[in-house]
């Protein structure tokens, strides 16, 4: 066993360094950079320059192919490239969903002449892309979403209502499934497609989260004509497609979620408890352990599916403990600082109350992580079934037409 | 970045498995369980003649020099067996204690008798209740002569040399070697049965020093090594849980269909697979520490240890949850592995005597 590069990994890392050096600032180990909201103004512009400075340096795109104007190189490097820019602060989160889903999803299907005009601008930050999957009725159960589509002509009409689509405000583009057959079983009547999100009746509004922030959007659409040749895949097959979008879920892309273990420690020695420093308490000693323990199996976790990446293995389902992991101790840790901080925990003013209002932050934001991009639930159905080889659940709904299926009333 | 096993080593385990698949089933764990051996002198035989227990051993004490990452992946599947033979007490601690603090004369006169299994060896340390710490020894050393009681004694019955920790005149702890005949040594009844347990109590017995290392640090070395080598027979016993109890969730049927198929045997499993998953990734990290013999060797044990205790207690009690009745029956294995989880929790100290030690550990290399 040993944690070096092989000399073209150190070579590149070397480089993604240096690049990041001239032009990224390093992060310190004071106060976060909390992303309170979605971005505004000048974030934006921000985000899409330092894209294109990536793009320019051969830095985005790194595992795509050299005819979408990637490097080709194995996933390895991008992951190189992600753990060198976790050390710096440059605004993050814009085009995650597009670069790592939306057009890995267009390759897949997407037209030769659609693939020339979309994915270089991408690519380089001038176009945002947002995916619209989730509804109202169809979380979890992604498949049971009921927005629908009816052919006229050369188009299709739209009608219905996306939810939890991050970025949706500031995107140009979006990928969306929707249903184009009520009378089959859910999983066939899908289509997917994607559109211009400044088409006439489409209508984003924020969702005002528990949080106090906006990040999310619901996005209604009333007669929204989509072109046909803006299809991705057949007519009927768009669970199919879903699934090519989801497998292309980022690969350990980090901005490790503050407060972590370390900024627990510092706490526990800033407060008192029975009169010594928190962190002399054995109950606090044994949380700090556990926390560690878990922060630590996360990291060489990810270490072993390194080495697998290196060996040219692709990696399975079984990564989906990191965010498993990750949220709920998030959640665990932010409340339990609280704890320490006695009454003034609840107090919600970054200047008076310790580590900048961090864990109160996290507090309200996390239960969005134990939910978002595949709740809890659903991961530990991934793993039981998928890694662990469990039976499937039974379903009740799956060979019955989707119309015919029992919705609550909701 | 190669954060894994080499092919040899995988062959190894591989051979390993499948050799304890066939020559310690159940049944043989049994046989200590039901009394009728503390150990099985038959399978220490095959092992010993196959190497294993000298696997860290330098090839110049009659080891077969495997390293320390052989020992690792060895330890695994010893623990996956629920082995009924004194590997850890010999392997992890005896013989680790001679290699530290040893002269080159004890190295020579003891370890290939450990490495070959001629010899058993044992490590002393616990006095009674209580977590390990420096307060706890009161055994003495006077002009060589041992005296004090200590309990419980993993493989003290069987054991012919002891590794003793106490203290001398000048009440300086060290490490003392002492030939077991000496000893007056009655068994223990304990909770794990597979595992030979005796009270230690010496009165003026003959003991020689390992010089080369002395005080509470040479003892808490011992742990610390002994710590990430208990990790991986945590690991290896927490996965033969997990499949008992996926094997089972398969198999049995109930409102007419297999158990395995309702959720909540599913997220009860995949807790204790994450539990499992991290702590073979923190018991990996153990292993390039215990082969690189590097400074983050004691953090690295710690988090180890903390980490396979929790995978092993929550797989080996998930495992009876997921078997209901028949899992809190003597006839079914669910119950070894619960109580060889209890008591390699306990050997070398509880958690939280390792969650304490994490700690400092933690605050000692953030004050550096």
């Amino acid at each position: 066993m040993d944690f070096n590069d092989t000399p073209e990994e150190a070579e590149f890392r070397a480089q993604a360094r240096a690049f990041l050096k001239a032009n990224a600032q390093p992060k310190g180990t004071g106060r976060p950079t909390l992303r309170l909201g979605g971005m505004v103004g000048e974030e934006v512009t921000r985000a899409k320059a330092w894209q294109a400075k990536k793009a320019a340096a051969g830095f985005a795109g790194i595992a795509w192919p050299k005819r979408f104007g990637g490097r080709e190189l194995s996933s390895i490097f991008q992951v190189i490239y992600n753990q060198e820019e976790e050390d710096f602060t440059v605004p993050r989160g814009l085009f995650e969903i597009g670069l790592g889903m939306c057009i890995p999803t267009m390759m897949a299907y997407a037209k030769p002449e659609q693939l020339e005009r979309y994915v270089a601008p991408a690519l380089r930050g001038e176009e945002v892309w947002c995916q619209l999957f989730s509804e109202p009725a169809g979380g979890s159960d992604l498949a049971a979403l009921r927005t629908k589509a009816e052919r006229d002509g050369d188009d299709w009409v739209i009608n219905g209502q996306k939810i939890w689509t991050s970025g949706a405000h500031l995107s140009d583009f979006g990928i969306i499934v929707v249903r184009t057959d009520p009378n089959v079983p859910k999983h066939e009547g899908l289509t997917f497609f994607f559109l211009d999100m400044k088409s006439p009746g489409v209508d984003i509004r924020s969702i005002h989260q528990m949080s106090g922030t906006r990040h999310f959007n619901e996005v209604f659409f009333d007669d929204v004509r989509i072109p046909d040749s803006q299809r991705l895949g057949q007519v009927g097959q768009g669970w199919r497609v879903s699934l090519t979008t989801l497998m292309n879920e980022r690969l350990a892309v980090g901005d490790p979620a503050r407060p972590d273990v370390d900024d627990l420690v510092a706490l526990s020695r800033n407060l008192i408890l029975d009169g010594k420093p928190a962190i002399e308490n054995q109950a606090v000693r044994e949380r700090i352990a556990e926390w560690y323990a878990k922060a630590q199996g996360l990291k060489f976790t990810k270490f072993r599916t390194m080495t697998a990446l290196s060996k040219g293995e692709t990696p399975g389902p079984e990564n989906s403990i990191h965010k498993l992991v990750n949220a709920s101790k998030l959640q665990d840790i932010a409340s339990y600082g609280m704890d320490l901080m006695g009454e003034a925990g609840m107090v919600q003013d970054d200047d008076l109350v310790e580590a900048w209002g961090m864990f109160q932050s996290a507090l309200l934001s996390s239960p969005s992580a134990r939910i978002a991009g595949g709740s809890d639930e659903i991961l530990k159905n991934i793993i039981a079934e998928r890694v662990l080889g469990l039976p499937a659940d039974i379903r009740v709904d799956k060979n019955r037409a989707f119309n015919t299926v029992p919705t609550g009333n909701r | 970045m190669n954060f894994d096993f080499s092919d040899d080593l995988k062959q190894v385990r591989d051979h390993a498995r499948g050799f304890l698949r066939d020559e310690c089933p159940a049944s043989l764990v049994r046989r200590s369980l039901d009394g009728e051996a503390p150990y099985s002198e038959a399978l220490w035989r095959e092992i010993a003649g196959m190497g294993w227990i000298g696997a860290a051993i330098p090839e110049e004490y009659g080891g077969a020099g495997l390293g320390y990452e052989g020992l690792c992946v060895l330890a695994e599947e010893m623990g996956r067996v629920v082995a009924p033979v004194p590997f850890a007490s010999c392997a992890y601690l005896a013989a680790e204690a001679i290699l530290l603090a040893g002269t080159e004369a004890q190295k020579h006169e003891f370890l290939p008798g450990l490495a070959d299994g001629s010899t058993i060896g044992c490590f002393a340390l616990a006095e009674g209740n209580g977590n390990p710490s420096p307060a706890a020894i009161r055994a003495r050393v006077i002009k060589g002569e041992l005296s004090g009681a200590k309990w419980p004694v993993a493989d003290g019955g069987i054991a012919d040399i002891a590794i003793i920790a106490a203290r001398d005149e000048a009440d300086e702890i060290g490490l003392y070697l002492v030939r077991c005949r000496a000893i007056d040594r009655k068994p223990l009844r304990t909770l794990d049965p597979t595992r030979d347990q005796a009270r230690f109590d010496c009165d003026e017995v003959p003991a020689e020093k390992l010089p080369l290392a002395t005080g509470w640090e040479a003892v808490q070395r011992v742990l610390d090594r002994a710590a990430i080598l208990f990790a991986f027979e945590q690991v290896g016993g927490a996965e033969a849980s997990l499949d008992m109890a996926k094997a089972y969730a398969m198999e049995r049927f109930a409102f007419g269909r297999p158990i395995g198929s309702f959720q909540a045997i599913k997220h009860k499993l995949t807790d204790v697979y994450v539990a499992l998953e991290l702590a073979r990734s923190n018991a990996y990290y153990g292993a390039w520490a215990l082969s690189a013999d590097a400074a983050e060797l004691p953090l690295a044990a710690a988090t180890a240890r903390v980490s396979a205790t929790e995978a092993f207690h929550i797989a080996s009690k998930e495992n009876i949850q997921t078997h209901g009745g028949v899992g809190f029956t003597w006839a079914f294995d669910c119950h070894l592995y619960y109580r060889r989880s209890k008591q390699l929790g306990l050997r070398l100290g509880g958690a939280p005597f390792w969650k304490n030690r994490l700690v400092d550990l933690l605050e000692t290399r953030n004050a550096a």
